[in-house]
């Protein structure tokens, strides 16, 4: 296993640690980058579409497919007894499936997938199936699973300390709990594939996933093929943000089935009101905590549950509620904790994977926990969070890993200096003081996030470079693009290595028949792990440039460099196309592979003890609001982040993608609501329903710095993973929010607002905080009375 | 037939469904695959189209979503899409059309998907503004694109950049003139088999249109009928419509009051209503989206009789009458009478609106209208109140309201106006006003709130109201949209 280090030459024209544009910025603003539903159809395609229960549970009874002889276009109905492989696709653990067969699980589950000649043929004649079911009541309620300890997985808990002391010893003592929000993914290009007939009964699908291999795996799987028999080529997506980790796969699965069945190419694209229905989404959890703490804040002891809402099924919820667990600390050094995660199962689609897998939904819980103890004490939050940071001597995590890197202090300090913190938080307190209708609200929130997979064998790559002859580079990998940058990023690292102009190095679509057993494109890993494997097989490639230019200009080889499109040895120099040719002449093999998988990480789970992450990403946010107390609508008027990206390889795109997350962080925290009716069925089906931010929703003020430092680990090129951790810098929204309504009980009151905090939410925040004051001035006159008597 | 021009390129077509939308045949039909579905629902813009057409002898570009419009539509209009701003096949960057560059250079698109669609309403607004209009008319042109992955920053950034360079005319605009100088064919229409979508061009070939097919349906903007064809799947037989009739665009004004045609839409009514009633501007500004305003009608508002559609609560509070046409002859309806139920009107199945008559400001009148949902941009009404009255010697007389999301049409506050009706404009009497909706509403929970809140915030808004005209005290947060 080979790591390197390379130290970047500040003299030279560096291609890392530019803000190179996205490779396919040029296509996109055209119109002519294509995406799967793009593609030209092969002749006599056809277009599948998936016909859905119409209840959340109760066994399944029939399917009637009388109607669909006589709707035009209809050529083919497949159901669960038409797999010849495996019925269940369950990405870890067994109980995702496919087709219902027996039992129905969630509203609109998929029964069967129609074919037909057109893709409005297809959805109609889907409809005009009949679905029986002998229906039971559904259970969709999350605290009514907690109480009947209906798990999808089992409890898991992990402590450190001793909590019973830690408690004993606290003066001071608060619980709480927060019901946290799901989220729709919302990714602007919905679910998509495309399967075609391939040489020798094989397969090849174009389908818009995170995670290639693991759809050439489950195709293989259902359809009974080995895998070597199924292709998947992705290009691009458009967006995908973890909803196209696990959820991409049965689509694609059907499509492959259909065109398995008829031998001709089969489309399965999902309309935007069965994607939001038959995809998983983020997972609302419902949170409980106890701490106790003293007088300056600090936290003695905590004991926090957290509690994912799965769905019906398994999906990844494991590592997900193991991920809120890790984050349920956030930056703060908790003496004595125990950390409690529990799976429940209730009758909805199975939740999945969306940008920080868990670690928000554990993340807020403890942000929560330092407003409580604030307003508790009567304290400025900033102060308590400052108080409970982990530094040397406190910096042992609930998993007993170590914090070596202390960032998050000086990140703070140096924001709330540029941006003014306790001017402005002394300005919005004489403010609210004469604004009886309008209140501001602040608040400063850091992020620690953990990078790594947490399952170890996901820490893994591949690259695959070719150089021509003519000098041109070709680069491939096993991550996928979704908007992230990431190809823009591996490419810079490629051209970097060979010191080429970036031009100079095309990359192309992801497909499994280049890169195997590729791991998803998921925990912000993307440009870690393929962005090493491709720094991996180009120093290959130019490890034997080397050794050729040494033996034929009889050169020593540290004296040979590649830099500004040529390669410098003593005496000479050489154009790298011009290299190229000379070395293919000279039968130097100009393609390699390349291999890289995560060092020094380990956990085990029994002992809930060791190194989960190689290392964390930080970032600290200052967000301004005003909340309007009559209707509870509010604004974020003023943002100021500083983010730690390492040595930013390309600090354009991480910008961007800073910018991104914590704008869909926002809109988590406010305006994006789930609401599922008592019997199973989700009624915010789309954009109508459930509101994403819009363009004025971004705040006025936007400042984004990104944090001089570098990874102190050997990352590549000593940058950070971007993808995932600034999402939770919106914490800060939240917190600023309820900030703002605290304001009316001079900050002595935190009032429950659980995200989303939708104006309705914060209207009932402020109801709350009045019965508060109420009650209050009521006991206060009651002790006045008994005083003067 | 129906004769365009898409991009450089004359179109005409024949046999095309009349329920088929522009984006379902510009991709199934033409090869251009730059115009995106996101949605098929209007909300988030990714299949955004520029469309060109002739107005009182002008051409105006706007932006519409293709998701939304029917082929039928773009009969004499020039369509262009996102493949239509860039000449070269092989553009580089400075080769791009200034909106294209801009957004490449702000680093404006990661996943791409939205970029198209952004793209064109960028392109609307380079057409419509000539130097750069500022960040609020920038925000208002651009809230109906949705973009998941860039949080709008860059993307804001590039409508200033795209007015840095040397401002450029498209390519298409040569074939744009010849088009719009030719004459088309007459007697314009599709059909697919048995299915019609009709274009009559005149009020008389409407009526008679209307009359010898009832069950035929009338789109004038679709904005709200696509979506029965695109979320619904339901195939229509004959489809009516109302984009040609040129006598239904009409808005007319004296002293008596503003005639708004029954066709004209809302981007095109908005000044001179807003002229009259500028207390309505929120309500206006906030419907829908920039795409959808530049669609939308009243007339398919109020056929529509939603209860959340927001402008028929403003309509009740302002007294306004609606003027209906069928070949049996016209008649008007006082808005108070026309919704019978949830979305049924008093209208006949013949029966087309050709217009709304909105009477002329009275003196001393007070007006308020407030919105709120969800998201501040593009979003429907949880609650939408409306209150008018004349102040006269500091007393409220001829209270009128409108509501909207309180029930299951749009309806008055009965209640409230009475306990306000000849009382002093007093903190006291608005406060008993706010306590009487109790007695009017008892609305629904739903999706978009709770009945609590729904109640709650209309009687908070009466505060506002009545801060609003008797303090400075800061009513609303500074939002963008607002
Ligand atoms: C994304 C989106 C956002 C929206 N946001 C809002 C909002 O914020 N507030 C709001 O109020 N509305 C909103 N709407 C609803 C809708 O766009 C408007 O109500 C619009 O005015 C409808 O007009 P149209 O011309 O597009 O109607 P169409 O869709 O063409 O027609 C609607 C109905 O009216 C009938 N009709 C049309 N014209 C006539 C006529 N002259 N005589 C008789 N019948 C007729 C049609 O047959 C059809 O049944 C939104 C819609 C969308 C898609
Ligand atoms: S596709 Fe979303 S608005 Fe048209
Ligand atoms: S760039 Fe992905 S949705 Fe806008």
């Amino acid at each position: 296993m080979r790591h390197f280090e390379i130290k970047l030459n500040p003299a030279a024209k560096n291609v890392v640690g530019q803000p190179v544009k996205h490779e396919s910025a040029i296509a996109q603003v055209q119109g002519k980058a294509p995406y799967v539903d793009d593609a030209v159809l092969p002749q006599g395609a056809l277009h599948a579409y998936p016909v859905l229960s119409p209840v959340a549970k109760g066994k399944l009874l029939s399917i009637d497919a009388s109607a669909l002889d006589a709707i035009s276009g209809y050529v083919c109905m497949l159901t669960a007894a038409d797999i010849v492989g495996k019925k269940d696709i369950g990405p870890v653990h067994p109980g995702d499936v496919l087709l219902a067969e027996n039992e129905i699980s969630y509203h609109a589950q998929p029964v069967a997938v129609v074919v037909a000649e057109s893709y409005e043929q297809a959805r109609i004649a889907a409809r005009a199936v009949v679905v029986e079911v002998e229906e039971t009541a559904a259970q969709v309620d999350v605290k009514t699973g907690l109480k009947n300890q209906d798990w999808v997985r089992p409890p898991y808990s992990f402590e450190r300390g001793d909590i019973d002391t830690g408690f004993a010893a606290a003066p001071h003592r608060l619980q709480g709990e927060l019901s946290v929000g799901g989220q729709e993914h919302f990714y602007l290009e919905g679910q998509i594939a495309m399967a075609m007939p391939a040489e020798e009964g094989g397969i090849f699908v174009k389908c818009s996933t995170q995670h290639p291999s693991e759809v050439q795996h489950l195709i293989a799987e259902v359809l009974g093929l080995p895998m070597n028999a199924v292709t998947i080529e992705m290009r691009r997506m458009g967006g995908a943000f973890g909803g196209k980790e696990t959820q991409a796969a049965p689509w694609a699965i059907l499509a492959a089935m259909a065109c398995r069945k008829t031998g001709r190419a089969v489309k399965l694209r999902l309309a935007r009101a069965e994607d939001f229905k038959l995809t998983g989404k983020r997972h609302p959890f419902f949170n409980r905590y106890e701490v106790g703490f003293d007088d300056q804040g600090r936290i003695l002891a905590a004991d926090i549950e957290v509690n994912g809402n799965c769905g019906y099924s398994p999906d990844l919820s494991d590592s997900i509620v193991d991920r809120a667990m890790f984050h349920s600390d956030n930056c703060y050094f908790y003496e004595n904790v125990r950390v409690t995660g529990q799976r429940v199962k209730v009758d909805t689609v199975s939740h999945t994977a969306f940008r920080g897998f868990g670690g928000p939904q554990g993340m807020i819980t403890a942000e929560a926990i330092m407003d409580d103890v604030a307003r508790y004490l009567g304290k400025d939050p900033l102060d308590v969070r400052k108080a409970n940071l982990y530094q040397p001597g406190r910096d042992l995590t609930p998993y007993h890993q170590k914090v070596e890197q202390f960032v998050v202090g000086p990140m703070i300090d140096q924001l709330c200096a540029e941006a003014e913190y306790h001017k402005r938080r002394q300005a919005i307190i004489e403010f609210n003081k004469t604004s009886p209708v309008v209140k501001k609200g602040l608040a400063v929130t850091p992020v620690k996030f953990g990078i790594s997979f947490t399952a170890q064998h996901l820490n893994q790559a591949g690259a695959l470079v070719h150089v021509y002859y003519d000098g041109s580079i070709h680069l491939n990998h096993g991550g996928t693009e979704m908007g992230q940058g990431l190809n823009t990023k591996v490419r810079q690292i490629v051209a970097q290595v060979f010191g080429v102009n970036i031009d100079r190095v095309g990359v192309s679509a992801t497909r499994t028949d280049k890169v195997p057993n590729t791991s998803a494109t998921a925990a912000s890993s993307g440009a870690d792990l393929n962005g090493m494997a491709a720094l991996n097989a180009a120093t290959t490639i130019k490890d034997r440039l080397i050794d050729f230019i040494a033996e034929e200009y009889a050169v020593a080889k540290d004296s040979i460099h590649f830099e500004n499109d040529e390669v410098v040895y003593a005496g000479g120099s050489l154009g790298f196309a011009e290299l190229a040719k000379k070395a293919y002449f000279a039968r130097i093999g100009l393609s390699s592979t390349g291999f890289y998988s995560t060092p020094k990480i380990y956990f085990d789970r029994n002992e809930g003890k060791g190194r989960p992450f190689f290392y964390f990403s930080h970032g600290v946010a200052l967000t301004e609001v005003e909340v309007d107390t009559l209707t509870g609508e509010n604004c974020v008027t003023a943002v100021d982040v500083l983010h730690d990206v390492g040595k930013s390889l390309n600090p354009a795109l991480d910008i961007g993608q800073i910018e991104g997350a914590f704008v869909q962080g926002m809109g988590w925290l406010t305006t994006e609501q789930l609401h599922w009716r008592d019997n199973g069925e989700l009624m915010s089906v789309g954009p109508a329903t459930y509101k994403i931010p819009a363009i004025g929703d971004t705040p006025k003020h936007f400042d984004v710095k990104l944090y001089d430092s570098e990874n102190p680990e050997y990352s590549v090129f000593r940058s950070k993973a971007v993808g995932e951790p600034p999402f939770m810098l919106a914490n800060s929204v939240w917190c600023a929010l309820r900030d703002a309504v605290a304001s009316i009980s001079d900050y002595r009151y935190s009032p429950p607002m659980s995200p989303p905090a939708l104006p309705e939410t914060i209207l009932n925040a402020v109801n709350a905080t009045r019965v508060w004051l109420n009650e209050k001035a009521k006991a206060d006159q009651a002790m006045e009375t008994t005083d003067a008597e | 037939m129906i004769e365009f021009l898409l991009n450089e390129q004359p179109v005409e077509l024949d046999d095309v469904a009349p329920t088929l939308s522009v984006l379902d045949w510009l991709r199934t039909k033409t090869g251009l695959t730059g115009t995106k579905e996101g949605c098929a629902s209007g909300d988030c813009g990714a299949c955004t189209v520029v469309v060109g057409q002739k107005e009182n002898g002008k051409v105006h570009y706007k932006h519409l979503n293709a998701c939304l419009m029917l082929v039928g539509s773009l009969h004499g209009k020039h369509l262009v899409t996102v493949e239509g701003l860039t000449a070269a096949a092989n553009a580089k960057l400075e080769e791009l059309h200034p909106v294209q560059r801009a957004m490449v250079e702000c680093h404006g698109s990661q996943c791409g998907f939205c970029t198209p669609g952004f793209i064109m309403s960028m392109f609307s607004l380079y057409m419509n503004e000539p130097a750069f209009p500022g960040k609020d008319k920038v925000i208002h042109a651009l809230g109906g694109n949705l973009c998941r992955c860039t949080g709008y920053k860059p993307i804001i950034e590039a409508c200033e950049r795209m007015y840095s360079y040397p401002r450029t005319t498209a390519p298409f605009m040569q074939a744009a003139d010849k088009f719009f100088n030719c004459t088309l064919c007459s007697n314009p229409g599709l059909s697919d088999g048995d299915r019609v979508f009709y274009l009559p061009q005149s009020l008389r070939e409407l009526v008679e249109l209307k009359s010898s097919y009832s069950q035929a349906k009338l789109v004038a903007g679709g904005t709200d009928l696509s979506l029965e064809f695109t979320q619904q799947l339901k195939l229509a037989e004959e489809v009516i419509s109302l984009v040609d009739v040129q006598e239904l665009k009409t808005i007319t004004e004296d002293e008596h009051g503003l005639k708004i045609g029954a066709m004209a839409t809302y981007e095109q009514f908005m000044p001179a209503l807003l002229k009259h009633y500028p207390e309505a501007s929120e309500l206006f500004n906030r419907l829908g989206s920039s795409q959808i305003r530049n669609a939308g009608t009243l007339g398919g508002s109020l056929a529509n009789a939603s209860p959340i559609g927001d402008p028929a609560p403003l309509l009740l509070a302002l007294d306004a009458v609606v003027e209906v046409i069928c070949e049996r002859g016209s008649r008007v309806i006082p808005i108070n009478e026309f919704f019978l139920g949830y979305r049924r009107t008093q209208l006949h199945e013949d029966e087309v609106i050709s217009a709304v008559f909105i009477p002329a400001r009275q003196a001393d009148q007070k007006l308020a209208c407030y919105k709120i949902s969800k998201r501040m941009e593009d979003d429907i009404s949880s609650v939408l109140l409306v209150l008018s009255f004349q102040l006269v010697e500091n007393r409220m007389v001829n209270v009128k309201s409108g509501f909207g999301g309180m029930a299951a049409t749009p309806v008055a506050a009965e209640s409230m106006a009475q306990v306000m009706e000849g009382k002093d404009f007093s903190e006291h009497n608005i406060q008993q006003a706010a306590a009487a909706l109790t007695a009017d509403f008892k609305p629904m929970s739903d999706v978009r709130a709770s009945q609590h809140y729904r109640l709650q915030v209309c009687q908070n808004l009466m505060q506002r109201f009545w801060l609003e005209q008797s303090s400075g005290i800061a009513t609303r947060v500074s939002h963008a949209a607002l």
